[in-house]
């Protein structure tokens, strides 16, 4: 296992976001100021955080190029590539 | 790798402990003490759950019971018949001949734990009531606030209301203030005045009182008001929260005509208590009751047994009432299903003085669930088209639709009609509302059926065709 540096960059939808090791997505993305990196598949309306603990899936984003990441769980790693998630990104989740 | 004990049709484990918050790490301690071959199953990275929720290096200073959660966590890591998965989401349990076998998925992989007996302590968190503007971003659930700032150092924002019902509330707004955010006001929506009719069990927690009247101080030391009978009705905002509009309550908690005011605030913070997760003991086939509280939990008896074979429930899975009431079950679970599985002996007056200390607590959380009741007035401040289910997107007006055109008569009915419920989070956001709005809407109270109806999940957690097509034994390491 590598150990992270205790702080690096990654960035979200091309922008350099600042992160601390152990740090969720979700927490840099907030802590940049942050609100909403996914749109809905009905209406189109942001979202970001809500439950924060996983039981929502609100906060879901993409992540080097692979949909529905829970941001509040994941951990950013430097280098990641993050983007604003539309939609259902593409389906591969079974229900 | 070949071993003699995976060659045996056995399952390797007495017992699988499913959550490794405060039931389920004292849980698991206690069995493997009894000589039990344990597992402690988690999702998070690390053992402490949504209470002991903490960083690598963390010091415990925002935390109670920490030294408790030290030792636990110690005894825990130290103990050679106890072994732990970690970042392993539970996603089915199923009934075995030997016994359980359950499912989860570690980093998209499958994996299997087959067990004699379950204890499930899979928790609870923060239960929603919908409200205009609840989806915008900057809306948090005050458990998810505390998350934030206990597990990844962050305030949510920078001018924070903090809304809803239940002592909870508290320790959120308090966190918020000495990490420095300006919180704009707790808004308590309920009157914690019933307290005082049960003398007994205040008497018998002392401590936890003591540990709300901490908070109230905090809170006046950083002028920050507290407000009850009155909760955010509102949020404002189109891609982020600017604002919230919060008005008094009667009694049942309807709006008391005239007393709306806008606040300025960039977020909001909002919990009515908790709500259990339950999927498993469901997936068993436990008996399930409404609890004082209106949630939907496990019906245990004195051993802290489910009513099907061989599944043990502790903690907030069968009834909400805090880290130290689900200590307390945990460590009677553990004891319990080791005596059944191995048939080790305890020490009479050990479980003497737990059944007495469950009692005492549990009595504390029934009056903390009179003094916080959730009314149904709360439904009076949705507008027709306020989103109910976050996921599918489904408003107020297409359930309570689903009732009076359609003609449906229980949550599950209106789930099929207008899909509230039915998107990722499978109504663990929109499960307890949706109820309450279809059994209101039917001229009735909700029941443990109707509840039921919105918490049942045969998959508990989403997962990937891939993962369900593969196999995966993790018990021959």
């Amino acid at each position: 296992m590598t150990t992270a540096p205790l702080s690096f960059t990654f960035t979200f939808d091309g922008e350099p976001v600042q992160a601390q090791s152990g740090q969720s997505v979700a927490a840099a993305l907030i802590a940049s100021g942050r609100r909403s990196w996914r749109h809905t598949r009905v209406e189109g309306r942001p979202r970001g955080v809500f439950c924060g603990i996983g039981v929502c899936f609100d906060c879901l984003v993409t992540i080097n190029g692979r949909p529905n990441h829970r941001a509040c769980l994941v951990e950013a790693r430097p280098g990641d590539t993050v983007t604003t998630q539309e939609g259902a990104g593409h389906d591969d989740l079974a229900c | 790798m070949t071993t003699s004990r995976a060659e045996q049709p056995v399952a390797r484990y007495d017992i699988a402990v499913l959550g490794a918050g405060p039931a389920g790490l004292s849980a698991a301690v206690a069995a493997a003490a009894q000589g039990s071959r344990t597992v402690l199953i988690d999702a998070g990275a690390r053992p402490g759950g949504q209470y002991w929720r903490h960083r690598d290096g963390d010091d415990g200073a925002r935390h109670h019971g920490w030294s408790q959660f030290r030792r636990l966590q110690r005894e825990s890591a130290a103990h050679h018949l106890l072994d732990h998965r970690f970042g392993h989401s539970i996603w089915h349990v199923e009934r075995t001949e030997e016994g359980f076998t359950t499912h989860t998925t570690c980093d998209d992989a499958p994996r299997a734990l087959r067990s004699r007996t379950v204890i499930v302590a899979t928790g609870a968190y923060d239960r929603q009531l919908p409200f205009p503007g609840w989806t915008i971003p900057g809306v948090f659930t005050a458990g998810a606030v505390q998350a934030l700032l206990k597990g990844q150092g962050v305030p949510a924002g920078k001018r924070i209301a903090v809304a809803g019902t239940g002592p909870f509330l508290l320790p959120v707004a308090t966190g918020l203030a000495e990490a420095g955010a300006t919180v704009v006001g707790v808004f308590e929506a309920g009157l914690p005045t019933a307290f005082a009719r049960h003398p007994l069990a205040a008497l018998r927690s002392l401590p936890k009182l003591a540990e709300g009247a901490g908070y109230l101080s905090t809170l006046r030391k950083h002028r920050v008001p507290y407000r009850t009978r009155t909760t955010v009705i509102a949020a404002h905002g189109t891609d982020a929260v600017t604002g919230a509009t919060v008005a008094r309550l009667d009694d049942r908690w309807r709006i008391v005509p005239g007393s709306a005011r806008q606040i300025d605030c960039d977020t909001v913070a909002v919990g009515y208590g908790f709500t259990p997760q339950t999927e498993i003991p469901l997936q068993l086939g436990c008996e399930m009751a409404r609890d004082a509280d209106g949630s939907l939990v496990a019906r245990v008896d004195s051993r802290q047994r489910g009513t099907a074979d061989g599944v043990y429930v502790a903690g907030e899975a069968c009834g909400v009432g805090g880290s130290q009431l689900a200590v307390i079950e945990g460590e009677l679970a553990g004891l319990h299903a080791s005596y059944a599985t191995n048939g080790s002996l305890v020490d009479r007056r050990r479980l003497t003085r737990l059944l007495r200390r469950r009692a005492a607590q549990r009595s504390f959380a029934a009056a903390m669930h009179q003094a916080y009741p959730v009314p149904d007035g709360w439904q009076s401040w949705l507008d027709e088209d306020t989103t109910v289910c976050r996921c599918e997107e489904v408003t107020a007006g297409t359930v309570r639709r689903a009732v009076s055109d359609l003609g449906a008569t229980d949550p599950r009915a209106v789930k099929l009609y207008a899909r509230p419920g039915m998107g990722l989070c499978q109504g663990r956001v929109c499960g307890y509302a949706t109820a309450c709005l279809v059994a209101r809407a039917n001229g009735r109270q909700p029941t443990a059926d109707d509840l039921r109806g919105m918490a049942a999940r045969p998959v508990a957690q989403p997962l990937t065709l891939g993962a369900l097509a593969a196999g995966g034994d993790d018990n021959s390491l």
